[in-house]
């Protein structure tokens, strides 16, 4: 079940490392040994099926019954009504905006300010280590800390950020009711644990393009900006793509920090920062239509297909414009 | 990893400014958790806030503990991450052993699958999951929790990165050249290459199951915890005492800080290892 935030790291590797053929084995193998392998991969593969791939199916199915929570092993046939009943809620398409809007304030800042500390952190510098290690630090936290910590933070009478904002002259915002104001304290909170991972990615691939690519470039008189965007970025490419998907499919399924950010299902008084997966929450296990909301999953499964899909496609236009 | 490759450029006094104030922001959080923590409520809503700790602290920590059950949260949050930790790294390495070294009909579909559904985020299964624990009277128990993270694709992916550099041919082949089996293969030659890669994935694995939540919130409730769901429990009080949740939130995260603090350098590396490179 592992993190709700996308676990750890790669996925989709750019260019595969070649797989060096396994040694040709001398003679005919014994049955043993041929079977072997599919020792080897069984327990992943069993525990899988059972926990990980039959539910995501099964959802589908669920998706088209009536089942409650309290009465969890009955099902009764609907077909396509938990879907319809679903377009017919005004909260859903807010929280479908709000997914939305959410998503595309925390992933934008984020992943820009990772590349600038990539950036930097790619340098020759003095504590290199500490500054990685500094740039992690947000990462060793759950998202429930976190967002306890950052709503407190964020307190309309007595939070932090109000105090300061009102000591410089500002005037002190809701960061609780006021959609926008809102939507930005959430969004700070994903900003604020994935910042410095998504640099560490970036650094990773940045350490990979060759130097002399730099060397060549400053020959010809290219300055830093210059160096930047013309050897760093487009040698990125690869890793800008994967990290825009995983965080895309991150803030598709954002979830704990809109449910403890005021500590409710709702998702605000108005529901003005309830993501679609609090909606999934709220439906299965505050209203205790487990049918609906695996409709709910299965919106948002089509959700992350397309989205990828556009990510693909983008990925593979640039690339082509490039050449 | 070439970590210490040189860099093209040295940083200048703007670099180190930057990294510093960033290094400050993602600093704040934590001193301001133990700062809340360690302050008594009325001080956390005086018209001018405390910024340095305060002599609170314990009684704080002792407030969360009783409020929210979080010795038994902690308790259950390392027997879960232990078990899960040590689960996701034995199939890892064994699947990844197979995948990396070894031929056999449908390694490429099945890795494909693997490779293919890390993509796919686990809420989407978790209704058929719940309903399925329900059915086995798993709920609110430990194995709810454990059961169904005992496999990650993500490690045997990462596990099979690993073995294909790590591992050298030439080594599988004495082996058989002996006469030995796959397995003991695996005992005697695949184990040892593979610890340092097991190393890092078990801490990757430990930090994220000690952080989950979405299913621990679902499966558990807050008779039985994980310190995650006695979080929630704990900010979910009808007037909250905003020092005594930042007190949970404290106890909540100096575990995995602990690990960071000693480990942190590997864990770096660990996750530049497994990212993307051009």
């Amino acid at each position: 079940m592992a993190t709700t935030t996308p676990p750890a790291l790669s996925a989709g590797r750019g260019p595969e490392p070649p797989v060096p053929a396994a040694p040709a084995a001398k003679g005919r193998p014994r049955r043993s040994g041929r079977l072997a392998p599919y020792g080897f991969v069984a327990p992943f593969f069993v525990l899988f099926a059972a926990f990980g791939l039959f539910p995501l199916l099964y959802t589908a199915y669920v998706s088209l019954h009536r089942v409650e929570l309290q009465t969890a092993d009955r099902m009764d046939w609907l077909g396509l009504q938990n879907y319809t009943r679903l377009l017919d809620d005004p909260f859903f398409w807010k929280a479908l905006g709000n997914t939305f809007t959410i998503g595309v304030l925390s992933t934008v800042p984020q992943l820009l300010m990772a590349l600038g500390l990539a950036h930097l952190l790619n340098y020759r510098l003095r504590g290199r280590t500490f500054f990685r290690v500094a740039m992690l630090l947000p990462y060793a936290t759950s998202v429930a800390a976190a967002t306890l910590v950052f709503a407190q933070l964020f307190g309309r009478d007595y939070g932090l950020i109000n105090w300061v904002l009102s000591s410089v002259g500002l005037h002190p915002v809701d960061w609780q009711a006021e959609t926008w104001a809102s939507q930005v304290g959430v969004s700070t909170i994903v900003t604020w644990r994935w910042t410095g991972y998504n640099a560490l990615i970036y650094l990773a691939g940045m350490q990979a393009i060759p130097g002399e690519l730099y060397e060549s470039a400053a020959m010809d008189g290219a300055n830093r900006w210059q160096q930047f965007r013309h050897v760093t970025i487009p040698g990125l490419r690869p890793t800008i793509v994967f990290t825009v998907v995983v965080s895309t499919i991150g803030a598709t399924q954002l979830f704990g920090e809109p449910l403890l950010y005021e500590g409710s299902s709702r998702g605000g008084i108005s529901h003005q920062y309830q993501t679609l997966g609090l909606y999934l929450y709220e439906q299965g296990w505050s209203f205790f239509h487990l049918g609906r909301a695996a409709a709910v999953a299965w919106v948002m499964f089509l959700l992350i297909v397309v989205l990828a899909l556009l990510n693909a496609a983008i990925a593979a236009r640039r690339n082509r414009t490039d050449r | 990893m070439q970590l210490t490759r040189r860099s093209p450029l040295t940083g200048g006094p703007l670099a180190y400014t930057v990294l510093i104030a960033a290094t400050v922001v993602f600093a704040f959080p934590f001193y301001w958790t133990l700062v809340a923590a360690s302050r008594s409520n009325s001080e956390l809503s005086a018209a001018t806030p405390a910024l340095t700790p305060g002599p609170n602290l314990f009684h704080n920590l002792g407030e969360a503990v009783q409020q929210a059950a979080i010795g038994t949260a902690l308790l259950n949050s390392l027997i879960v991450s232990a078990a899960v930790t040590a689960g996701v790294v034995l199939s890892s390495t064994l699947a990844g052993f197979a995948f990396a070294k070894l031929r056999f009909r449908g390694r490429g579909v099945l890795l494909a699958l693997t490779v293919g559904t890390m993509m796919i985020p686990p809420q989407l299964g978790v209704i058929p999951l719940f309903m399925v624990i329900v059915k086995l009277d798993l709920q609110n128990k430990l194995p709810s929790v454990i059961l169904p993270s005992l496999v990650s694709a993500f490690g045997v992916f990462f596990m099979r990165q690993f073995l294909v550099q790590a591992l050298p041919d030439e080594l599988i082949e004495a082996g058989r050249v002996d006469g030995a089996s796959t397995l003991r293969i695996f005992l005697s030659i695949v184990l040892p290459v593979a610890r340092p890669g097991m190393a890092v994935l078990g801490m990757l694995t430990f930090m994220a199951t000690w952080n989950d939540f979405f299913w621990p919130i679902v499966a558990l409730s807050s008779q039985n915890p994980t310190v995650q769901v006695a979080l929630k429990s704990l900010g979910q009080g009808y007037v909250p005492d905003q020092s005594v949740v930042m007190a949970g939130a404290l106890l909540g995260t100096l575990p995995v800080l602990l690990v960071f603090g000693l480990l942190g350098r590997q864990i770096v590396g660990g996750i530049m290892q497994g990212a993307v490179k051009g």
